[in-house]
């Protein structure tokens, strides 16, 4: 029963109660003495590896993180919550600011060979690009099963049974082992990790490696060309009466 | 003995001493262990070394303290559940975290919340890890407190159970009694309380009444006696408990000595009364605790039989420096929330924050925060010293700056909001009533000042007995010594302890407060002197003397704790450390003047001086109890 082995993919993410601000260079934000933290979809993701461990579903769970020294923190935190082993593909500060879904896609699907893994967890997105690809491209590169926005997991045999959230409603697939799965909010609440954890994972290895080390070529055709704030919002305007409402929206063009 | 011998000797100890420097990885004390940084202020001198450069931890203890931060603060936080959260993902807001409003309102700690406190391991973070605890060091607990002190009477419950009321199995108990108890204390299975104080025995803690009577079998001791005030007295399994016992001495004559016990609520007879009501920590369970007739096993007796006070006394002192920490992370906290009203609130067409009234306040919440930080990492680090520092000064000088501290800043961030300030919606009502506890127990602060002058004054007055027999057995070097350092003082002198210039400990930037720092030191070393000899042993009773002397070593500790701190931020590149050369120097002028003026009125005819009438008010206020003045319009027909 416990053949699988899975794979959680972590991303090191400026923590979601930070207030964000932009650099005056308009090359991206400042990270500087920033507080950082895992991003909560690969929360959910390692969370989840971990319950199918304890299910006894899975033999092993390896997570892995691509980035500067400063990862090594977030796989500390995944190897508290009970991943087992820690992957750190190490890449310099100024290159990791390009690196983006394809590249860490490519990382992983040779990660995903090499360990010869059952299953690729990762959150559906990041909480600071935002881009919802890395899965879907990683599942593309290896060529498996995909089932994305998961909030519901199940093990049938060599089968996997997703529950998807999408926007008509639920949608229910099932996938052939091995795949990819991208976890969604409501598919389980993250353990905290606790401090006795914490430090029983400082006995569990991370490797280091690099991305040349995978046979992966980090470069990348997307260039920032620059980051700004958003619009300040511009004040509203009140009336009285629907008719109001209705001759002042014909007013600005918007019916 | 030969001289030759002698010499011999010394040159054998100090061989051995060098070998065993070398190969130490971290430098030996050299000086006898006696010598702590407060105790020499008296002395008019400023122990370099035990204080600059400002502690630092190792890159894997400062990594593994980063670690631990995270998931505390994130329990901790109740913003980061509501924030970035859509209608649709209403669900992300459950996961349980501290709600202070509800803790305070209906008076208690929600069980899953205790729960949730005990699965992160913050029952046992001083239990050695071999027992089944974290293991931390005093700057990681010291780190951890910043956290836990947002929630008053979270942090209270954990302090009572853990830094005093196991602390006494992990200072003095015996292996035994250690693999026994600490393991389920740590995983917070059974929850401790610290049992000392009673009805009539607050401050004066030798005067305790439970009697604890060995057992005619000598197998036990019966304990009788009540208890109140105690914290977890409700929750707790485990107690330690403080009792006079019948101590045989040499002589054959028999005294009343306290002794400590470990005392199970499972050995029978212990009961406790109903959750006292109080101001503030309402949270936190208060209540009287009763023995009767219970039945102790004499292998729980901690420590020596007869040495409960001392075993009472070291408990109190080592968990006593957390408090700097502790209200420093709540006062940061109240700076963010305060900053970002004054700085949208609008009145007269300008945000709060251009006032300079309002400005003030803010100077003042961060740089007391600066102050008492930097002395409790100071006291931590030195605690953190091998071999067992004596730093209970250096700790009683923190707690009573940082209870005094939390009072008044939490009274001007409350201000700062006005009329919204004092409303139950807000928080600030609720931080205050519980930081004025914290002038109150673990030792008042009246008691503290008394003890920190005292002891300096009785390290002093040691070597003064000794120098004042010198002086009249007519010892040249003394007398000739005396005579040109009275010289000198006349001619006024620059005073120069090695703070500043190329080689000096304090940064060029602060240059003017280390000076400022060294000057007070030094006459405040001449002033002890000069107490000391008028006053003899009767000092002991001027207590409004003893007060002044307090606060001008309270004021010297501070100032040395900021200026190792900012050098030690500006040498390695810390972000910010310009603002706080700014906090150090400014908080060491506001205390060089405070200490000129208490120094001055420590003169024997000195003008500021009222003391003499106030003691006399204050015997004709309570001869007869009550205000005497005539009413304002009364006459006399």
């Amino acid at each position: 029963m416990a053949e699988l082995r899975a794979l959680v993919a972590v991303k090191r993410v400026i923590d979601f109660a930070v207030k964000i601000r932009v650099k005056p260079d308009k090359t991206g934000v400042v990270t500087d003495g920033v507080k950082h933290s895992m991003n909560p979809f690969c929360e959910i993701a390692v969370e989840e590896a971990v319950r199918l461990k304890e299910k006894k579903l899975v033999k092993e769970v390896v997570a892995v993180s691509c980035g500067p020294t400063q990862c090594q923190e977030t796989i500390r935190t995944a190897l508290a919550m009970g991943a087992d082993r820690g992957i750190h593909v190490e890449v310099p500060a100024a290159e990791a600011d390009r690196l983006g879904p394809l590249q860490v896609a490519r990382v992983l699907a040779k990660l995903a060979e090499k360990e010869k893994v059952d299953l690729v967890l990762l959150g559906k997105q990041a909480i600071d690009d935002d881009c919802n690809q890395t899965g879907q491209m990683t599942a593309g590169l290896l060529d498996w099963p995909q089932g994305t926005f998961a909030s519901q997991l199940t093990v049938e045999g060599d089968k996997l049974k997703v529950e998807r959230e999408i926007d008509g409603g639920l949608e229910t697939l099932r996938l052939k082992l091995p795949a990819v799965v991208t976890t969604d909010l409501r598919l389980n609440e993250p353990r905290y990790a606790t401090l006795p954890n914490i430090m029983k994972a400082k006995k569990k290895k991370i490797e280091v490696i690099k991305a040349g080390d995978l046979g992966v070529d980090l470069t990348s055709k997307i260039s920032v060309v620059s980051v700004e704030d958003p619009p300040q919002r511009t004040a509203g305007v009140k009336v009285e009466t629907t008719e109001d409402l209705v001759a002042k929206l014909k007013e600005i063009g918007r019916i | 003995m030969s001289a030759c011998g002698r010499l011999l000797r010394s040159a054998a100890r100090s061989c051995r001493a060098l070998a065993a420097f070398t190969s130490s990885r971290r430098p030996l004390r050299t000086s006898p262990s006696g010598r702590a940084f407060a105790k020499e202020l008296f002395l008019g001198r400023i122990e370099k070394e035990a204080v600059f450069p400002f502690p630092e931890v190792s890159q894997d203890e400062f990594d593994e303290i980063s670690q631990f931060v995270g998931p505390v603060e994130k329990f901790f936080s109740e913003e980061g559940q509501r924030s970035t959260v859509s209608a649709r993902d209403s669900a992300w807001d459950l996961r349980a975290s501290v709600d202070s409003r509800r803790i305070d309102l209906e008076g208690k700690i929600p069980n899953e919340t205790l729960e949730k406190l005990k699965s992160l391991g913050l029952f046992g973070m001083q239990v050695p890890e071999e027992y089944g605890g974290l293991g931390l060091s005093n700057t990681m607990y010291a780190r951890m407190g910043e956290i836990i002190g947002l929630d008053a009477s979270i942090a209270v419950t954990l302090a009572a159970h853990q830094a005093i009321g196991l602390k006494g199995i992990i200072l003095v108990g015996s292996e035994e009694q250690k693999a026994k108890y600490l393991p389920r204390l740590a995983s917070g299975e059974h929850v401790a309380a610290f049992c000392l104080t009673e009805p009539a025995s607050g401050s004066d803690a030798a005067s305790i009444q439970t009697r604890a009577t060995l057992s005619d079998d000598k197998k036990h001791f019966i304990l009788n006696g009540s208890k109140v005030w105690i914290t977890n007295g409700g929750l707790a399994n485990i107690f330690t408990v403080f009792a006079k016992t019948k101590v045989d001495e040499a002589d054959g004559s028999s005294k009343d000595k306290i002794t400590a016990f470990i005392v199970e609520r499972d050995f029978g007879g212990v009961t406790n009364g109903k959750p006292e009501d109080k101001l503030g920590i309402r949270g936190s369970n208060t209540c009287e605790v009763h023995f009767d007739n219970t039945q102790v096993p004499v292998e729980n007796v901690l420590g020596e039989v007869g040495g409960g006070f001392k075993v009472a006394v070291n408990i109190l002192n080592s968990g006593r420096f957390s408090m700097g920490s502790t209200v420093a992370g709540m006062l940061k906290k109240i700076i963010e929330m305060t900053a970002e009203y004054a700085c949208t609130r609008k009145q007269f067409n300008k945000p709060l924050s251009e006032f300079g009234l309002i400005q003030e306040k803010f100077a003042l919440m961060a740089q007391k925060a600066y102050v008492m930080e930097s002395m409790a990492y100071l006291t931590a680090g030195m605690l953190d010293q091998p071999g067992f520092p004596d730093c209970s000064m250096e700790a009683a000088v923190v707690k009573v700056f940082s209870s005094e501290a939390a009072w008044q800043c939490v009274s001007e961030a409350l201000q700062i909001l006005g009329g919204s300030g004092y409303m139950r919606d807000y928080p600030y009502e609720r931080m205050l009533r519980d930081s004025r506890i914290l002038l109150i127990f673990e030792g008042t602060n009246e008691i503290l000042r008394m003890y920190v002058a005292l002891t300096g004054l009785q390290h002093a007055g040691r070597l003064l007995t000794a120098r004042v027999k010198e002086l009249k057995h007519g010892n040249v070097a003394t007398i000739m010594e005396t005579i040109s350092r009275r010289l000198w003082d006349t001619l006024g002198r620059n005073v120069d302890m090695g703070l500043t210039g190329k080689l000096g400990a304090v940064h060029p930037s602060m240059a003017d407060s280390a000076v400022k720092l060294e000057e007070n030191v030094y006459y405040f070393g001449r002033t002890v002197e000069t107490l000391l000899i008028r006053f003899g042993k009767t000092i002991v009773e001027e207590q409004m003397v003893l007060k002044r002397v307090a606060n001008i070593l309270i004021n010297l500790y501070a100032m040395t704790a900021v200026l190792s701190r900012a050098s030690r931020s500006i040498r390695s590149g810390l972000c910010n450390h310009d603002h706080e050369v700014l906090l150090a120097n400014t908080f060491c002028t506001e205390a060089y003047y405070q200490n000129l003026l208490a120094l001055s009125q420590l003169d024997k005819y000195s003008p500021e001086n009222v003391d003499e009438q106030i003691k006399k008010l204050s015997r004709q206020i309570l001869e007869k109890r009550a205000y005497i003045c005539a009413h304002p319009l009364d006459r006399t027909s």
